[in-house]
């Protein structure tokens, strides 16, 4: 029962968080570009931070995810949670195909051997490609 | 002086706020709490209330505090504590307490017993370092080392730190803000860590070492009979 009330409490604030703001689906493996509002002093400018998506933790409110990119040739990884209001929006670049849910093997990779497959969605390109020919 | 509340601990969640912050809190519950009993100078010495919260299944309600209850004319309490309270501060027996006694931005100290954590070693206890894994310590890697000196004292002193009962103790957190309070679910969310297991009852009292907030309802925010009633 206590449980419970917490468990309501999380989501209503995961439904007020989330009003007004649409998150698109996203993996490990696809390429983000975060905007984050950053306050310098009494101004506010958004702030974008584009890398490689290479974890994601869910766990409803206290969601999160790990974003990966290469910084004048140094790794640096940042952990945005989902629900922040902090995060202006998130946009998908590009989608990756991978085949685990943390991309921690890139951490020791650069360069070519940290690429990611584009993922193809065979299917749908056949279906334009065949009513096309018909 | 103001009563305190008796809430039970829900748990922690975390509150995101406008400005993109979040904020780590505990959730307690004060569920029908309700004035139980008065204590008065003349009668007893000292001004104090006796407040019960919770619902008790009156078969496990001994026959002496079903008469006490039944003088109160409450329904038989899960947890009764009283607090003291200044003279002007005394509530009428009966009287429903509700959430809002505390206020948002107020200041408070949260009192409940930790859990219980058996008999543990000094490590665990008293954040001793313990003996080196190698160079030829032998089965006491997590031993406290020596208690003392020699012939001369001759004895281990008073209060040496040693492995023994841990946790279930009484402890006070002092200086917590009040985050919010919900009275309609009778949630009170309390900045950081309070004291004792998610189920447990504490005691939320004002801050001792801060002056009363303004806003707080003086003597208590009640609720209204209509509402206790339906």
């Amino acid at each position: 029962m206590a449980r419970n009330v917490l468990s309501e409490i999380e989501q209503e604030q995961v439904a007020k968080l989330t009003a007004g703001k649409a998150m698109p689906t996203f993996g490990p493996g696809d390429t983000l570009r975060v905007n984050v509002r950053v306050v310098e002093g009494t101004r506010e400018r958004i702030q974008a931070f584009e890398g490689v998506c290479i974890g994601r933790r869910n766990r409803g409110l206290n969601s999160s995810f790990t974003v990966r990119k290469i910084s004048y040739g140094e790794g640096v990884e940042q952990v945005f949670p989902l629900y922040s209001p902090r995060i202006e929006s998130v946009a998908v670049v590009r989608r990756g195909d991978v085949r685990r849910a943390k991309l921690y093997y890139l951490r020791g990779r650069s360069g070519k051997r940290a690429r990611i497959a584009e993922k193809r969605d065979d299917r749908a390109a056949e279906a334009k490609t065949e009513t096309a020919g018909s | 002086m103001r009563t305190g509340l008796i809430a039970r601990k829900l748990g922690m969640t975390r509150l995101f706020t406008d400005a993109g912050t979040h904020v780590p809190v505990t959730v307690l519950q004060v569920d029908n709490c309700q004035v139980v009993a008065q204590r008065t100078a003349e009668r007893d010495g000292y001004t104090a209330v006796q407040l019960g919260v919770g619902a008790a299944k009156v078969k496990n309600v001994s026959r002496a505090e079903r008469g006490h209850f039944a003088k109160a004319k409450v329904e038989p309490k899960r947890k009764v504590v009283e607090f003291r309270v200044a003279d002007d501060a005394l509530l009428d027996v009966g009287a429903t307490l509700s959430v809002e006694h505390f206020v948002a931005g107020q200041i408070v100290d949260v009192t409940g017993t930790t859990r219980g954590r058996g008999f543990t070693g000094v490590m665990k206890r008293h954040n001793f370092g313990g003996l080196r894994a190698t160079h030829g310590v032998s089965i006491s890697h997590r031993s406290q080392g020596s208690t003392g000196n020699r012939q001369d004292p001759g004895k281990v002193f008073k209060n040496k730190k040693m492995a023994g009962h841990y946790g279930d103790e009484r402890v006070t957190t002092q200086n917590l803000r009040v985050e919010a309070s919900d009275a309609a679910r009778g949630l009170l969310m309390v900045r950081g860590a309070v004291p004792g297991a998610p189920g447990s009852y504490v005691l939320v009292k004002d801050a001792v070492k801060r002056p009363r907030a303004d806003t707080a309802p003086y003597p208590a925010a009640l609720t209204k009979v209509e509402a206790a009633l339906s």
